[in-house]
């Protein structure tokens, strides 16, 4: 078993939730508190083993561990079963493992039915979701980017209140129909390549002439915009995150894909269309910034607030991404790891406020300081984190991301950074407005409103869940050494790749295309 | 010295213990942690400071190695301790321990004593990291941190029905943020010019350039700190928090909205100063909104009937001779006065403190009076804190601000006036207050019945506070008048970081004996002129605001600067944010984009519905068959 696993340690992680999760699903309705508290035995067990990953280090070519054998072929293309962990992965996918149990605990007593059912499904995600963030291959990428929409649409239209129908529906669309453009374009790239794998293609997709490289990128991007989500293909986002809040922490764990898969596959493939469209990501950037940040500002539920302030913080992610220099770019993989501890905190707590209270409406409550005071500790530190305060894991993402672009290079860094900065200030004032009016104040005397509802603070579970997600607040913000240093050179190395000209290549644009991208560099 | 560390951990220390055991373990215990964990913080301060001025060149550098750090991007972690930051480590843990003596008994009280001092430790913790800080974001951790316990401790009593805490803490970390999106992008601009972010590097790399005349990333990056200072030192246009900032505890007041945290602006451009020396245009700035302000500020101060709210227009008021003095060039003049103004306003805010906690909350001028009797300590060392503070001839205040009268009139005479006319404000509100808090007949009758002379936890700091104002002269007295302005010399290590001085500013000429003896006239004419309207009673001052309804409602109602800013800007950016969503989102996008063709679409969906049977079994079934199904696809 151990040599297996000391062989197989990412097949492991990366199938056996979903085995599990197809095991709990099995389990008829009755069942539905064994079927539960065993997905938590599962899910617990797996981020410890998950935390093998801590151990290792990393081969000359950059892997921590990396599974590669030919698999089968498809129409002649050769398709790879290539699973790799390296620096660029290594700590979402421990976020990701961290998350699932985590969320399990903080949901424990707020589904009103199947409880059973969501576990299964959480499992099932965790697979997708590790997956695609394991995948050295692009079909394989595909497959899970794909499966992971399966268990999350189910749990909008599971758990999801009034208008779950459509928000569900709208989300499974939204996302369905950019991957299917996507796929055109993998396709045709494939056959170019004669193969899947992201290296030949990088090397076919510099061959072909830039304006072909363009269709390839807007194909490539449309996807991982959606999925990021970059205004205005945004609109799947807020409804399907106020729909059901259960789904939104889920769905956070999925939605990181995009950033990731932008560093992963898009730069490398296509890194002339990249510099070349920079700026292009950087206005939607800034746009996402500011759009989301004043849209939060005048929300009147919870959920929705928080949902539009992670498309502001997306926004600082594809800033960081767009800049195409180490700095920014090492800012916006933390950015993600953030969002996946400070929002996922936000969203919980609105979920353990909701189960007491059944509303998320700001003005149902007021005063919930004197009621819930430990929860009321626990808000302050994840809103100063998402507000980016300094010793938090926020500021770290967000300074280096602003640095990153102000020195990138690009006509654009330095007045997309400035501009982005805003944003910095708009969040403080969404977040910290929406705390004084739920939060401060005297209890709200409604007797059927939020704050009289509420009879108890947090519970040994909700604490549980909290806890480790308040420690990494703390930790990426006092020490982001431990965070930034295994990606600090496979992103410089990935960077660096991008720039260089791949052998197979005829003189590629030199002229537009490479020209940005060397400027970074010197 | 490479437990420097030390000095912020302590309070850091009584902050979580205080967090985590505060609320069971009694008074006894919060109490020894909170003001024992700054004292001991004070003891290794002193310590510290010895051991610098022993130390070639009056500096230590201490390093703990890296920080964060992402390719050439590096920021270390580690401390300065030099003339500059030494003496703000003294002021910070002497006067704070002074105040957290101060607050056991003014709080003792309070049902949150524990969170109390656990946020009074914090905010201490957070402003030694601010100037202890070898790095600008090792010191923006502080900056942002000490803005977070400003919030916290302004909104502390956050479940009062009216509100006013939480929105004025709401307010003060807006404010703050804003100039803190100042301080950030100076930080960008810094790192593109130069290449790091270590405060020491910055400063040797500026010191090889020439004037910046031209507006370049340097003058970019100046103009954008002193936009950080405009927020966090409470100056034009984005004062509007610190007033406000008064909800909180009166001892916060003290420590932070008068002593420490409103002076790290101050702070900031003198550990930069040879960076804002290669700026001209930026120091004019400084010198002209340090003199609006000040000027600004004062005039509001007459009329305010709240106690900390004339000395909280008296603390905008005199951070605004602070920069006056750094825009004229005089570095270690602005730093002077941050240094004795930290004396005699922490006591003004103590007494004023003392004389609330007497009267059983009561904040209101127009109610007191009478009090000289009843509370003899607390009435002799407001009066000594007012004599400093209108410049009365041979207190610290006269020679703090007549050096920056002086420096300000080689500038420009302009300069010199406006000053001038702040000073006599000055003196006229100070009397004023001393007047109707002190003097005459008690006008409520029952509360002074009941008053008294505070405990000795709250006096004995009233009169250490006194003799450190009456003796921060021994650090600075003008040439002029037979005196030495020492701490110029003893700050030059820190002001010049090895440099030259800055050619081309004119350090001397002028008349300086006539320049202070104008401006000093003039105030205690003023000074004696406030005294004589108040002594009487009300009733002079009622019938001169009947003459003159205008102005006084223009003063009292603060030029109506909240109301423009709450028209002009807030409300257009909700109603913006609204459009937005409304436009944006619910129209354009979901209504055109996305449901239109989702109608469309429904009609032939409904046929394909009737596959949905809702059970997820029947789903995993048909999953399972399909990836077979695919399997055999790809296999065959």
């Amino acid at each position: 078993m151990t040599t297996w696993m000391s062989t197989h340690l990412l097949s492991f992680l990366v199938f056996s939730p979903g085995a599990a999760g197809l095991a709990l699903l099995a389990f008829p309705e009755r069942q539905a508190r064994l079927a539960k508290l065993l997905g938590l035995l599962v899910a617990i067990a797996l981020f410890g083993v998950s935390l093998r990953a801590l151990s290792l280090t990393p081969d000359a070519s950059g892997w921590l561990f990396l599974e590669h054998r030919p698999w089968f072929s498809v129409a002649g293309l050769p398709v790879d079963y290539r699973l790799g962990l390296d620096g660029l992965n290594l700590w979402l996918a421990l976020l990701t493992a961290l998350l699932v149990p985590v969320t399990m605990l903080a949901t424990w007593s707020s589904l009103a039915k199947r409880e059973g059912t969501f576990a299964g499904l959480l499992l099932l995600l965790e697979t997708g979701v590790l997956g695609a963030l394991l995948s050295q291959d692009m079909l394989f990428f595909y497959l899970f980017w794909e499966g992971m929409l399966i268990p999350t649409t189910f749990m909008i239209w599971i758990w999801g209140g009034e208008d779950r129908r459509y928000a569900g529906t709208k989300y499974f669309l939204y996302l369905a129909s950019g991957s299917l453009l996507w796929l055109v374009g993998l396709l045709y790239l494939a056959g170019q390549a004669g193969s899947f794998s992201p290296e030949l293609m990088a090397q076919a997709a510099a061959g072909l002439s830039l304006h072909a490289q363009g269709w390839l990128f807007l194909a490539f991007v449309l996807a991982f915009a959606i999925k990021f989500p970059i205004f205005p293909v945004h609109t799947w986002m807020p409804d399907a995150y106020s729909q059901a809040p259960v789904a939104a922490v889920p769905v956070g764990m999925l939605v990181k894909l995009g950033g990731y898969g932008f560093l992963r596959f898009v730069i490398p493939i296509l890194p002339a269309a990249a510099a070349r469209h920079s700026h292009v990501l950087a206005v939607l950037a800034v746009v996402a910034i500011l759009f989301g940040s004043l849209v939060a500002l005048v929300q009147r539920d919870m959920k929705k607030l928080v949902a539009y302030s992670s498309l502001a913080h997306m926004g600082f992610v594809l800033l960081g991404l767009a800049s195409l220099s180490v700095i920014g770019v090492q800012g916006a993989l933390l950015q993600l790891v953030n969002l996946g501890v400070s929002t996922t905190a936000l969203f919980l707590m609105i979920g353990m406020l909701e189960r007491r209270a059944g509303t998320t409406m700001i003005a149902d409550f007021g005063g919930v300081a004197s009621r819930m005071p430990v929860l009321t500790g626990f808000w302050l530190l994840a809103a100063m984190a998402s507000i980016g305060l300094p010793l938090t894991n926020g500021f770290v993402g967000e300074f280096l991301i602003l640095n990153g672009t102000f020195t990138s290079g690009f006509a654009w860094g330095r007045v997309a950074a400035c501009l982005a900065t805003l944003g910095v200030l708009l969040g403080a004032a969404y977040l910290l407005w929406m705390t004084k009016r739920v939060f401060w104040g005297a209890e709200n005397a409604d007797p059927d409103g939020g704050t009289a509802k509420l009879a108890q603070d947090l519970t040994a579970r909700e604490l549980a869940a909290l806890l480790p997600l308040a420690a990494l607040i703390l930790w990426i913000g006092v020490h982001p050494r431990t965070f930034l240093a295994p990606s600090d050179r496979p992103v410089a190395q990935l960077l660096s790749d991008a720039q260089a000209p791949a052998p197979a290549a005829p003189a590629l644009g030199t002229a537009a295309g490479s020209a940005p991208l060397s400027e970074v560099h010197e | 010295m490479h437990s420097a560390w030390l000095i912020p951990v302590l309070p850091l220390l009584g902050f979580l213990l205080n967090l985590l055991f505060g609320k069971r373990a009694g008074k006894a215990f919060v109490s020894a942690a909170g003001v024992g964990s700054v004292a001991l913080a004070f003891v290794l301060s002193v310590v510290a400071f010895k051991v610098m001025l022993a130390a070639p060149g009056h500096r230590l550098e201490i390093g703990y190695g890296e920080w964060m750090g992402a390719g050439a991007f590096s920021v270390p972690l580690g401390f300065v301790i030099d003339p500059l930051s030494g003496l703000m480590m003294l002021v910070i843990t002497g006067i704070g321990f002074l105040i957290h003596l101060y607050s056991v008994g003014y709080m003792g009280e309070d049902k949150g004593y524990g969170r109390y001092f656990a946020y009074l430790n914090l905010f201490v913790f957070f402003m030694l990291l601010l100037v202890m800080g070898s790095s600008l974001p090792l010191l923006f951790v502080g900056w942002e941190g000490v803005g977070l316990c400003s919030y916290l401790l302004i909104g502390f009593d956050y479940d009062l029905p009216d509100d006013v805490p939480a929105q004025a803490g709401l307010k003060a970390f807006l404010y703050n943020r804003v100039g803190d999106l100042g301080v950030l992008m100076g930080m960008l601009a810094l790192f593109a010019a130069f290449g790091t972010l270590t405060i020491g590097d910055i400063l040797v790399k500026a010191g090889h350039l020439g004037p910046q005349l031209g507006f370049g990333l340097l003058t970019f990056a100046t103009l954008m700190f002193f936009v950080g200072c405009t927020g966090k030192s409470a100056q034009l246009p984005l004062y509007l928090w610190l007033p406000d900032a008064m909800a909180g505890p009166t001892p916060v007041s003290a420590l932070i909205h008068a002593a420490t945290m409103v002076t790290s602006g101050v702070y900031l451009i003198v550990r930069m100063a040879p960076l804002f020396q290669l700026t001209p245009l930026t120091m004019d700035v400084i010198a002209w909104v340090g003199a609006a302000t000040a000027l600004f500020a004062a005039t509001i101060a007459i009329v305010q009937t709240d106690i900390k709210k004339v000395l909280a227009y008296s603390t905008v008021s005199q951070l605004g001779y602070m920069f006056l003095g750094l825009g004229s060039a005089g570095f270690a003049a602005g730093f002077f006065h941050v240094f004795t103004h930290a004396w005699f306003k922490a006591l003004l805010f103590l007494g004023a403190g003392s004389v609330i906690h007497a009267l059983h909350h009561e904040q209101d001028l127009l109610k007191m009076g009478g009090l000289w009797k009843k509370m003899p300590v607390t009435g002799w060392t407001m009066l000594i804190a007012t004599a400093c503070i209108i410049g009365f001839p041979g207190t610290s205040g006269f020679a703090s601000k007549d050096e920056i009268l002086y420096l300000a009139s080689l500038k420009s005479p302009v300069l010199y006036w406006m000053g001038v006319a702040g000073a006599c404000c000055t003196a006229f509100y100070m009397l004023r207050l001393f007047t109707l808090a002190f003097l005459g007949e008690p006008r409520d009758a029952h509360a002074h019945e009941h008053a008294h002379e505070s405990p000795a936890t709250m006096t004995v700091p009233l009169v250490v506070l006194a003799i450190g104002a009456l003796g921060a002269t021994a650090f600075g007295w003008p040439a002029a008048f037979g005196g030495s302005f020492r701490i110029e010399a003893f700050l030059e290590p820190s002001v010049s970081y090895g440099a030259a001085a800055a050619e081309g500013v004119v350090r001397h000429g002028g008349n300086p004996a006539l320049m202070a003896a104008i401006s000093t006239a003039l105030a205690l004419g003023f000074a004696w002129w406030g005294w004589s309207s108040y002594k009487g009673g009300l009733a002079l001052a009622e019938a001169r605001a009947a003459k003159w309804p205008f102005l006084h409602r223009l003063l009292a109602n603060k030029y109506f600067v909240d109301e423009g800013v709450d028209a002009a800007l807030v409300r257009p950016l909700r109603w913006f944010g609204n459009l937005l969503w409304k436009l944006f989102d619910v129209i354009v996008i979901d209504g055109i984009g996305v449901n239109l063709p989702a109608a469309l679409t429904r009609v032939s969906g409904d046929f394909i519905a009737l596959l949905q049977t809702g059970r997820v079994r029947n789903y995993v079934l048909t999953m399972g068959l399909g990836a077979l199904l695919l399997l055999y696809v790809f296999l065959k």
